[in-house]
């Protein structure tokens, strides 16, 4: 192939890190929510595409980036929680089938309010002043914004793995992932762990459609879009597992880079190739538990 | 019938109301044939009725797996997708007979439900609902690029049947009804063969599969085959439906193979009622109906389907059908 | 045609009397008959389009302009008296609700006319089940393959431009001007490679190179890994051949990636609605091509007197391109039938052969072997920056007059000549 060096490879694998990370981001909230409730959460993308918007809105009130970066995961996170406890809830203890098709019409609800209340066509989201041109990384220049996403995601993977491994609610949250039951015997309010989990993943998936704005734009449709790749990215990595989530998240990241380099018009089918020999190989993932939801 | 004469024997009381529910069930697929005869009249139009019985069937063989197996797959719409497109590729490329051509579509979702089922069967539960995905999109790529046979994005045109012959006697199936009623002879003749496998006994170790794998593996009977087979019927009546789509429609899209005909199959089964023999039918009707009919009056038809999918998995777990059959059921 | 109608549905239903029983019940009910008394009153003109899905806004800008046409028509006094009535459907961008709302708007609503679709397997899959049925179907999207032998039909008109045409256009103004290194992005389906085709034969009387043509899967969000190739290879132009949504991802990536400042992008449909929904800063500077735009009323009197019609009728909006098509495609087939003065098919459409008209964008006129409208290309530029209100969006740089050489031959389309 002409034009092929070693930088361009380079490049390219850079690349495909920094488009898994938007992905990690997405597929940790989609794991947490179902290593901790067992619930797949079809609305996921909905609300990714919720903290999009929630963006723009504040934008247009006057509010800049930074402030959207801590408003965004809050107010999506609440409505994440609001959901949760008047719609999950009542489902617990019915099987995986029901909360599956409750999200799964509560998305189409959520994408056509968005439709009604903003139009059906996007909005272009510009990228913050201080994150606009290209830095050379070395190997090539490369856009300022695309290094801040993956800092972000960084910071989040950080905040999170700290909150679970180093306090007390986290020490909940894993016990609860366990085994539910014996969590309850000991005097702890399950249902309201349940409740933060569910916030703390919708929040996590509104931040990420944050993040995502600035790449792509804004339109009702771009969570439908993401929630096949992440379903992928979640599978692949061993359902419930986070660690498993991060990295399948950047593995799927460099698998559609290095196919748009040698294969571009194959990017798409590449990662549910990926994802049918990893299942034949290792039915349960990466790191998920053999048996889980058999 | 033996077991309903000693019934009868036994608990005199009561007996009336019981046998009508029994008798029902037992000519269920009678009773569901007279209604497919009558069903175009109640519909707002003749191929809106027809997509209905086409997507009913697709859901009756989805359900075969899932509600019968307890088997949740998220690529069958590989398996109606293949059926549609062989059906469309005997016609377009092969000008075979119509009837040569739904032949095609049933060994076609067959054929494919064989191979998928091969590498996926041994992967449980939420995996196996994974790995039916992803090699289903791999047969939506495939199916894409083979841009000479299938049309690629396109789609396949060009599968005009003009007219019918059946023993000698010709039909005009351009004609919306006659169009109908050749779907509903095959959908009926489905019916009938799906409602005998259920009451045989493989239809029995089907079912006891679902319900306790181990006790079904020490009884005896080969838990992978059983499921292997299940998925391959399923995939039979799959390639049908699909077969009798392109016919219908006289073009096959390519987003027929696409995840969300995939996913489309698992809201119909569960809105009507899995596990239940009309459930997967009755979802479908209603699933169609609500779309078409919402989406004449407002552009926002979406919010509605989405609210009530909301209300019924709330309110009515069992499904719409399941939600009846509960409230009658002596 | 009205007569003919009611005459072949009583002989089908005949038919199905001696076929199926049950069909008695149907044919007695008097829901069936209410059906054919209705469609006595009005000219029915079916109208699928995807009201819903990505494409919204274009559909219901194309419905819009359709009731201009519709409008226009009925207050000119119809056809000797009888109005005619848009039947709107939602198509959701799938071909089988398409078909499936096509054999609606035929066998229940009995229309006479089907106008619409906005993508190319959409029109096709329209087009398949109307010239079964011998319904006239005027397309308003854009694809090369409907002109072609195997999916053309007496009854198939298109009214939209072609990949062929347009990228052909817009090449042939970028070629000599920008430089002859050319890299393609492609998306990766029939339309797309059409687009790659239609640049490539312009290109070869300017001798241009290709250095790459990278085909990217269709609703592709994230370009990032596709356009380091590109920049090394050092292009001239680029030329980025996909629609829509992919079209705004791609632009406003390339930006972000800086490839503005080392070569020069082309595409060939730029969309207006495209270019609101994503902003002036991605599409900055990009040259593309359109079948219309609004601005070009300052020095064509049809465009001026269509846009007012447009303004007063809709709240002070100027139409899209594709909204302009809906208009166009309604107007055509009915002034056919005014001409014609009949709804008989094969009157109508030889009266349509026969139009050299000027609806709304300067002189059109019908091809007779693939019915492809012959008509002028505008070469677009976008501005750093809306001068005049916000919908001052693209400065219109050059005019192709309709030539029937820039179109794909007849030969080459497969008929016969």
């Amino acid at each position: 192939m002409p034009g092929l060096s070693f930088d361009l490879i380079a490049m390219q694998l850079f690349t495909g890190l920094a488009l898994g990370a938007i992905y990690v981001l997405f597929a940790i909230g989609l794991s947490l929510i179902f290593g901790m409730l067992t619930v797949v959460n079809f609305a996921h993308g909905a609300f990714y595409m919720v903290g999009a918007y929630v963006g723009l809105f504040l934008i247009s009130l006057g509010g800049n980036f930074w402030l959207c970066l801590v408003a965004v995961p809050l107010i999506v996170g609440i409505s994440g929680m609001i959901v949760e406890r008047f719609l999950i809830r009542p489902l617990y203890g019915r099987g995986i089938d029901y909360p599956l098709l409750l999200t799964f019409g509560l998305s189409y609800i959520m994408v056509e309010l968005i439709r009604i209340g903003f139009g059906t066509s996007g909005y272009p989201f510009d990228t913050p002043d201080l994150l606009q041109g290209a830095v050379n990384i070395g190997i090539g220049y490369f856009p300022l914004y695309r290094l801040f996403v993956i800092g972000a995601a960084a910071v989040v993977l950080l905040g999170l793995w700290l909150f679970l491994e180093r306090t007390s609610f986290g020490l909940i949250i894993r016990a609860g992932a366990r085994d539910p039951q014996i969590v309850r015997v000991l005097g702890v309010d399950v249902a309201r762990v349940w409740l933060y989990v569910f916030g703390i993943g919708t929040a996590i998936a509104g931040l990420a459609g944050l993040l995502a704005a600035p790449l792509q734009g804004v339109i009702p449709e771009m969570g439908a879009n993401i929630l096949a790749e992440a379903f992928v990215v979640t599978v692949v990595g061993g359902m419930g597992s986070i660690g498993g989530a991060v990295i399948a998240g950047l593995l799927v990241g460099v698998v559609i880079s290095m196919t748009s380099l040698f294969a571009p018009e194959m990017a798409k089918v590449s990662i549910f190739a990926l994802m049918a020999i990893v299942l034949l190989i290792r039915p349960q993932g990466f790191f998920g538990r053999a048996g889980l939801m058999s | 019938m033996a077991m309903n004469e000693l019934s009868q024997t036994l608990a005199p009381a009561g007996v009336e109301q019981r046998n009508w529910f029994e008798a029902a069930k037992r000519h269920r697929a009678l009773l569901a044939s007279l209604f497919v005869l009558v069903f175009p009249l109640v519909m707002p139009f003749t191929a809106l009725a027809v997509n209905i019985l086409i997507y009913g069937l697709y859901a009756l063989g989805f359900n075969l797996l899932f509600g019968y197996l307890g088997l949740l797959s998220f690529g069958h719409a590989a398996l109606f997708g293949t059926g549609a497109y062989l059906c469309g590729i005997a016609i377009v490329h092969f000008a075979l007979p119509w009837y040569v051509a739904i032949a095609m579509g049933v060994l076609g979702g067959t054929a494919m439900a064989a191979l998928i089922g091969a590498l996926a069967i041994r992967t449980r539960g939420i995996y196996f609902a994974m790995v039916t995905m992803a090699l289903a999109q791999c047969v939506y790529y495939l199916f894409y690029q083979a841009i000479d046979w299938t049309g690629g994005e396109n789609g396949l045109r060009g599968i005009n049947v003009r007219a019918i012959d059946i023993f000698g006697m010709k039909f005009d199936f351009i004609n919306p009804l006659t169009r109908y009623y050749v779907v509903a002879g095959f959908v009926i003749l489905a019916l009938y063969v799906l409602s005998r496998i259920l009451a045989s006994p493989f239809g029995a170790v089907i079912e006891a599969v679902r319900e306790n794998e181990a006790r079904a593996r020490a009884s005896g009977y080969n838990v992978t085959l059983t499921r292997l087979i299940t998925f391959v019927l399923s995939g039979a009546f799959c390639g049908l439906a699909g077969a009798l789509a392109a016919l219908h429609l006289s073009i096959v899209p390519i987003e027929i193979m696409h995840y969300e005909t995939s996913g489309m199959v698992v809201m119909m089964s569960l809105l009507g009622g899995m596990g239940t023999f009309f459930g997967p039918f009755v979802g479908a009707a209603v699933f169609l109906l609500l779309e078409n009919l919402v989406s004449l009056w407002t552009v926002h038809w979406q919010l509605f389907v989405g609210a009530v999918f909301v209300v019924c998995v709330l309110f009515f777990p069992a499904g719409i059908w399941g939600t009846i059959l509960k409230r009658v059921r002596p | 045609m009205t007569k003919k109608i009611t005459k072949s549905g009583l002989l089908s239903r005949r038919r199905l009397l001696t076929s199926v029983g049950a069909g008695a019940v149907l044919a007695a009910s008097p829901f069936r008959i209410n059906l054919l008394q209705a469609q006595e009153a009005t000219i029915k003109v079916g109208f699928p389009v995807p009201l819903t899905g990505p494409y919204g806004t274009e559909a219901q800008d194309q419905v819009r302009a359709a009731e201009v046409a519709i409008a226009e028509f009925n207050e000119g006094g119809g056809l000797n008296g009888r109005k005619a009535e848009l039947l709107v459907r939602d198509d959701k961008l799938n071909p089988g609700e398409a078909a499936t709302r096509t054999l609606e708007l035929i066998e229940k609503e009995k229309v006479s006319f089907i106008v619409g679709s906005l993508s190319a397997a959409v029109q096709l899959a329209v087009n398949n089940v109307t010239k079964e049925r011998q319904i006239i179907f005027n397309s308003i999207s854009q694809s090369d393959t409907i002109n072609e032998a195997s999916d053309f039909s007496k009854y198939t008109f298109h009214e939209a431009l072609n990949p062929h045409l347009t990228a052909g256009a817009v090449g042939r103004y970028a070629f000599p001007k920008f430089g002859k290194k050319v890299a393609f992005l492609t998306a990766d389906y029939a339309y797309g490679h059409e687009m790659v085709r239609g640049f490539q034969e312009a290109g070869k009387a300017f001798g241009i190179e290709t250095l790459v043509d990278i085909r990217h899967p269709i609703g592709t969000t994230d370009f990032s890994a596709l356009l380091p190739r590109i920049q090394a290879l050092k292009p001239d132009i680029l030329c980025i051949s996909n629609f829509g949504r992919d079209q705004q991802i791609a632009l406003k990536q390339a930006t972000d990636f800086g490839m503005k400042k080392s070569m020069k992008i082309i595409v060939p449909i730029m969309l207006y609605t495209g270019r609101i929904a994503a902003g002036p800063q991605a599409f900055e500077g990009v040259i593309g091509g359109t079948s219309y735009y609004w601005g070009i009323e300052d020095k064509i009197a049809s465009a001026k007197a269509f846009n007012d019609r447009f303004r007063k009728m809709h709240g002070g909006k100027v139409p899209s391109d594709y909204g302009a098509l809906g208009y166009g495609g309604v107007k055509t087939l009915l002034m056919g039938a005014k001409a014609a003065n009949s709804l008989e098919a094969d009157k109508v459409i030889a009266a349509i052969e026969a139009l050299k008209y000027d609806y709304y964008k300067g002189p059109q006129y019908y091809r007779k072997c693939d019915h492809q409208s012959a008509q002028s290309v505008l070469i677009i530029e976008s501005k750093a920056s809306p001068q005049k209100g916000d919908a001052d969006v693209f400065n219109v740089v050059e005019t192709e007059a309709p030539n029937d050489a820039n179109l794909r031959s007849c030969e080459a389309l497969g008929h016969k000549v």
